[in-house]
């Protein structure tokens, strides 16, 4: 049994998920190769060589990779998928993305955002917003499956170093073309992957108010985050959302700001270790599932707890 | 320029679901369905580029038990033109809708195909990435921004770190993010003439494809139920928990 891991990076480094992504290879069992796919990113192959579990490295490099454009990559995988019993990504943005592209070439049911493995054929995944989990059986001989990085440790670094192979590009698909990002510019953790959240919600009132949480986050170390609410009402960027159809965080402690806690941002925070609740509504809904609830004006309580941090 | 969306028909977002004491599946009996709000987000952006010109017709598709009728009338009543329900009573995979829909795109020959996202029950975040597979068609993904002209389509994403734009060639396969409109309502007056659009019913048979589910589920279960834990006073006190009980700073 040997598995394949697509490694997300952007070709300067390796993206934690990929740690995650590995560990559950290794959960799955067998030999784990890790396919770096990306244009000038030998940074990224050494550091996936030094991953503990990793048996060896197949990289492609070609300008058509730079930018992760998954009908290339999806192209790409394929043409290598033959040998492999599981082809296996994190549940990202760019797994999500060209993942399922990969499985209908194959022809077989992508399993998406596993939490855990069973046996080889046998996985957990989370299903109406994470109120059920299933347990599914795949008949395919090929599984590809997306797992979600938080459901597993990140896989160690700084081992012996795995041996690389150069493989043969795929056709490259011309009705495409990457024109540019926008990227949200932040010294703080990666929000999918920091020990503490700070999150804020409608309540917030607006934009001008995060600077509150950013002041608390800074003295915790922490990753600022939102509800659906705080970003449709442009509070802070798209990428800060927690939730069913934003990020899915399960950081040691996570502080919930002015948030009701509808089913859809549960469904993003819930297996977080701690869960702190601050909010005037002593009936939100999210009081049943924080460890510890303040019912307080935020705007008292978030510095009040800030000055008290120093 | 035709857009074809496909539209589901899901437990109601609102409603907390129950898994069935015997873990076969969840009890949906006597639940509200709706439509999946990112179809619906679909629905809207199809409609907002025929008003624009940029289409000619919008064309709705369901596949699915006959209640999804009612979620296809939901959508000719926002504006799309006409609808076609491919009629079974069997369990629908993600694999298997991408077939279904792959064949009605060989029919119907559009130029656009415009999904949701993910649909709110299985969460799976496949179908449109697999539908562009089996037609060979370019996708643009969490899309938040959408503008079609001279046979291509400039689509700004969501992605992890932020946003990216690609363009791609139509054909194309787009999926909606929350963030790409806000859907309008349905007036009465546009429902009553919803109910007059015409509304074909296919079954996986005429259209040739195997639809036979490739996963087993074996079981379903609640997730750990997460306790409520304690109120404190102040922020002091908050501080000192979590530092001396919790110990998480």
């Amino acid at each position: 049994m040997t598995i394949l891991v697509i490694a997300e990076h952007d070709n300067a480094s390796l993206k934690r998920a990929t740690l995650n992504a590995i560990t559950a290879a290794g959960a799955a069992g067998g030999d784990i190769h890790v396919l770096v796919a990306g244009h000038g990113a030998s940074a990224v192959v050494e550091q996936a060589a030094n991953v503990a579990g990793v048996a060896e490295v197949l990289v492609a490099d070609a300008p058509e990779y730079a930018h992760g454009l998954p009908e290339n990559l999806a192209a790409l995988v394929v043409s290598l998928a033959s040998g492999y019993t599981h082809v296996i990504a994190a549940s990202t943005a760019v797994g999500k993305n060209f993942m399922p592209r990969v499985a209908a070439l194959l022809d077989s049911a992508q399993i998406s955002d596993v939490i855990a493995f069973k046996a080889p054929d046998v996985f957990v995944r989370p299903i109406y917003a994470g109120n059920a989990l299933a347990t599914v059986q795949s008949s395919d001989a090929i599984k590809v499956v997306t797992i979600r990085p938080t459901a597993f440790d990140a896989a160690a670094t700084g081992s012996a170093a795995a041996p690389s192979r150069a493989v043969a590009s795929a056709a490259v698909f011309d009705e495409v073309r990457f024109v540019g990002q926008e990227l949200t510019k932040s010294s703080r953790p990666e929000l999918a992957a920091a020990n503490i959240v700070v999150s804020g919600g409608r309540g917030m009132q607006n934009g001008d108010n995060f600077k509150l949480l950013d002041a608390l986050a800074d003295k915790l170390g922490a990753a600022v985050g939102a509800s659906r609410a705080a970003v449709d009402a442009g509070f802070v960027p798209n990428d800060y959302q927690v939730g069913q159809t934003g990020k899915i965080v399960a950081p040691q402690l996570y502080i919930a700001v002015g948030i009701s806690g509808a089913i859809q941002h549960l469904a993003g925070m819930k297996d977080s270790k701690v869960i702190v609740a601050i909010n005037k509504d002593s009936e939100a809904p999210i009081f049943q599932v924080a460890d510890y609830g303040l019912s307080a004006d935020l705007f008292d309580a978030v510095p009040a707890l800030t000055a008290a941090l120093d | 320029m035709k857009v074809l969306v496909p539209v589901k028909r899901v437990v109601d977002a609102n409603v907390r679901v129950r898994v069935k004491a015997d873990g076969s599946a969840v009890d949906i009996a006597n639940v509200k369905l709706s439509m999946n709000p990112f179809d619906e987000i679909g629905v809207e952006e199809a409609v907002r580029l025929k008003e624009a010109g940029a289409a000619s017709e919008v064309v709705v598709a369901s596949c699915g038990v006959q209640g999804c009728q009612e979620t296809l009338r939901t959508a000719m009543a926002a504006g799309a033109d006409r609808g076609i329900l491919v009629e079974t009573d069997a369990e629908l995979q993600p694999l298997a809708v991408a077939k279904l829909l792959k064949a009605l795109v060989d029919k119907e020959q559009p130029q656009l195909v415009i999904l949701g996202k993910q649909a709110i029950d299985d969460d799976a975040n496949q179908v449109g990435q697999m539908l562009a597979a089996l037609l060979g068609w370019p996708q643009a993904t969490f899309a938040s921004k959408v503008t079609v002209e001279a046979g291509k389509a400039t689509v700004t994403r969501e992605i992890d770190g932020g946003l990216e734009t690609i363009e791609v060639d139509l054909p194309a396969v787009i999926t909606a993010d929350l963030r790409l409109n806000t859907p309008r309502y349905a007036t009465l007056p546009n429902i009553m003439k919803a109910k007059k659009k015409p509304l074909d019913v296919v079954t996986p048979d005429t259209l040739g494809v195997d639809i036979a589910p490739r996963l087993t589920t074996l079981k379903l279960a609640e997730p750990q139920k997460r306790e409520a834990g304690i109120r404190v006073a102040d922020a002091a006190e908050l501080l000192d928990k979590l530092r001396n009980v919790a110990q998480v700073i």
